[in-house]
């Protein structure tokens, strides 16, 4: 089985710790597994478009960006809270709009959740819970591997982070 | 043993800690910088018992390196492509010098300019040089590579080159690793004539170097790195190197391609296998990363080589990255494509941190500037060559390392009035010393402006060379003490140091002014140890 999977989003928010989670998850399945990272100023390239399987979004603008990789019932997860750094940013709605557009979109308010969690930082946690149903791998083996990947951070990090994994999957779930 | 998820970049590394490296050096630059961060944050790096402290440039890296292969250890160098016009010099005249210990040089190429100022093609600096290049396809080759680069190098006494590509340097996959080896112990060069290159001496080693052509040829030939896979269709042969490889076999569902393929992952080509596909196939597709290097040589000047498509002939781009939809246009697969994206998506073009000292000193250096009109300040490459965006609009030139001062110089000798260079304090120490003490030695009516962040912004915050010595190397170098300023780049200072900047600016001689203040990414991961190390 072969599983495309595009991660997106802007630097700092935390796509690294996810595209880690998801690699430990992964190999631990004994899956052979190929990430294509995308440093300082490069552009996305050198993957094949019109085939990712999924696209897993920390930001709406940087979801639909990548919506030529996305094949045709791919699907769309993505935080719906705009970062905004940039004088010209769209229009929200007009954003939110477009993602409706998407044949396959979950898209959330990842901050609200993570926020009432208690830990705002943690909203890449969510959108990955968010995705976890279409994954193909078992959710412990996640939650195991967020528990690796902040084991050094402490009990309580470890915790909140497991908190908004859960709360995105049941979010999706519903959806 | 258990498989490891490495950047092409630390799959390099870790080959060369595990072919028993006793030295890496290095400037850095993207994609290559992760190499040397590998090695300094593994075990042996922290430990100190494998060199690898940041070099002030690439020519010093390169000759360092040579002077530990001299003493019979085993050194790797790496740079991005640029670096290697700087290291130009001792690359050239290492292969005539041969090596002792292993010495392999990494050079990481940026087709597609992603951020470098060209996208020149390393291979043909390896073929310059007349020394053998490998180009992994993958990570777990770059791995492989690595580790027998430096076994070649030792066997052929020769420098080895490895060109890495952007995509491959940073994309990650499973590595297994080979057995570690002990690093060599110290057994410097005892031909006496070896190292000498005298034109005596040079002329009998380059014939040397003449004749161990075959050799590399015959290596390359039976290489495991370069594989003819036969395929039943033989209306079309494929020549696909390094990541191109790669692209190409992503076009087919479980890697089964109908046509035969030459995978080259070796230099310099194996013409027997070339041979064989051009006389096998009806034509021949040639896809490789970079510049058309292998069709040029496979068409040759008269181009009668048969029906070679390629870069050349159109069937791909002349200029910049592959990737498989372009391989399978070529082929003359269905593109695939996903929905385009819509038009509200707007680009986040790369900006200056907010907060970043270059913010201020612009500021200043445009209020100052603002009587002489446009077009007078030369500028270099760092984070602070965003100036040249908007809002700033204040700088008119980045070309390389070093030239802001340079071409002041020239355009001072030129006549023009006033030139102001603005430079970094990495890119300084890199290679703008030579260029101040040319203006020092003329008396030069340049004003200089040395960014000075206490680090190496640009590339993720490496040690700057020159940290709190600035004002005494300008010194040192002979710029008049009272010409030497350090401003200090923030709002409430914005007056004074307008006035300083005017100031210097109608001095018909030489000065250096030097805004100082830590770099904001820097500081605030300085602040975050500091931090926890409380805790
Ligand atoms: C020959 C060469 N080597 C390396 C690079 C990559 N590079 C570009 S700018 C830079 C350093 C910038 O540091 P500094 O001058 O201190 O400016 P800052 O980014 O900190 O503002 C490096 C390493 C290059 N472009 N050319
Ligand atoms: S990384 Fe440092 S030097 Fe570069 S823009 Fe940000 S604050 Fe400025």
């Amino acid at each position: 089985m072969k599983i495309d999977i595009i991660l997106a989003g802007v630097g700092g928010q935390g796509i690294l710790s996810i595209a880690t989670i998801v690699g430990a998850a992964a190999i631990k399945r004994g899956m052979y597994m190929k990430q294509a990272e995308v440093h300082g100023m490069s552009q996305r390239g050198g993957d094949p478009l019109g085939k990712a399987d999924m696209i897993i979004s920390v930001e709406p603008m940087e979801s639909l960006r990548y919506l030529p990789w996305l094949k045709k019932d791919g699907w769309l997860i993505t935080n719906d809270q705009p970062f905004v750094n940039i004088p010209n940013y769209p229009d929200f709605d007009a954003l939110k709009a477009e993602l409706a557009k998407v044949q396959n979109c979950v898209a959330i308010n990842a901050d609200q959740i993570a926020k009432d969690l208690g830990s705002a930082r943690s909203s890449n946690m969510v959108i990955l819970g968010a995705a976890s149903p279409y994954l193909q791998l078992p959710f412990e083996e996640i939650e195991n591997a967020v528990r690796e990947n902040f084991a050094r951070k402490g009990e309580e990090v470890v915790n909140v982070n497991l908190a908004c994994l859960k709360a995105g999957r049941e979010l999706a779930e519903k959806k | 043993m258990s498989k490891a998820l490495f950047l092409g970049d630390e799959a390099v590394a870790q080959a060369a800690l595990d072919a028993g490296l006793s030295g890496v050096y290095a400037y850095p630059g993207t994609p290559s910088t992760e190499i040397t961060e590998f090695i300094q944050n593994s075990k042996q790096g922290k430990a100190g018992e494998v060199h690898s402290i940041w070099a002030g440039n690439e020519k010093t890296a390169m000759e360092s390196a040579i002077g530990m292969s001299y003493a019979g250890k085993r050194a790797m160098v790496c740079m991005k492509h640029v670096g290697l016009n700087v290291a130009a010099d001792p690359f050239m005249n290492s292969s005539i010098t041969g090596a002792n210990g292993g010495l392999v040089v990494v050079v990481a190429d940026d087709p597609s300019m992603h951020s470098s100022q060209d996208e020149q093609d390393s291979r043909y600096y390896a073929k310059f040089a007349l020394i053998p290049c490998f180009e992994p396809s993958n990570q777990q080759e770059a791995y492989d590579i690595t580790y027998y680069a430096f076994e070649m190098s030792e066997k052929f006494r020769t420098p080895v080159v490895i060109r890495l590509t952007t995509r491959l340097s940073h994309s990650r996959s499973g590595v297994e690793r080979k057995a570690e080896r002990p690093q060599n112990p110290l057994k410097p060069e005892t031909d006496p004539k070896q190292f000498i290159l005298l034109p005596a001496n040079a002329r009998k080693h380059y014939r040397k170097l003449l004749d161990k052509q075959a050799d590399f040829e015959n290596d390359s030939l039976n290489s495991p790195f370069n594989q003819y896979i036969d395929g039943a269709d033989k209306s079309m042969g494929i020549i696909a190197s390094g990541i191109a490889f790669n692209y190409l076999m992503e076009n087919f569902e479980g890697g089964k391609c109908p046509y035969p393929v030459l995978k080259i992952s070796q230099y310099p080509l194996p013409t027997k296998l070339i041979a064989k596909m051009v006389d096998e196939c009806g034509k021949v597709l040639i896809a490789e990363e970079g510049y058309p290097f292998i069709e040029e040589q496979v068409r040759g000047v008269l181009n009668r080589t048969g029906n070679i498509m390629g870069r050349l002939s159109g069937e791909l781009p002349r200029d910049g990255e592959l990737n498989p939809n372009l391989v399978a246009k070529a082929l003359g697969m269905p593109d695939t494509y996903g929905a385009p994206v819509p038009e509200l998506v707007v680009p986040r073009p790369p900006a200056l941190c907010v907060g970043c000292p270059h913010i201020d000193s612009y500021t200043a250096l445009n209020k100052a500037m603002e009587k002489y009109g446009k077009g007078k300040v030369f500028s270099d490459i760092g984070c602070y060559t965003l100036g040249a965006l908007p809002p700033y609009n204040a700088i008119y030139t980045t070309v390389d390392m070093g030239a802001s001062i340079t071409m002041a110089k020239g355009a001072a000798d030129a006549g023009m009035r006033p030139c102001v260079a603005v430079i970094g304090d990495s890119t300084f120490t890199h290679s703008g010393m030579t260029s101040l003490l040319d203006c020092i030695y003329e008396n030069t009516p340049v004003t200089v402006l040395i960014l000075d962040n206490s680090t190496t912004g640009m590339t993720g915050g490496q040690d700057s060379h020159a940290l709190g010595v600035l004002g005494e190397i300008c010194k040192g170098l002979g710029v008049k003490e009272e010409h030497i300023h350090r401003i200090n780049p923030l709002k409430g200072h914005l007056e004074e140091n307008v006035a300083i900047i005017e100031k210097e600016i109608e001095y018909e001689g030489v000065s250096v002014i030097i805004p100082t203040r830590e770099c904001i990414q820097t500081l605030s991961r300085r602040m975050k140890k500091q931090q926890a190390a409380k805790k």
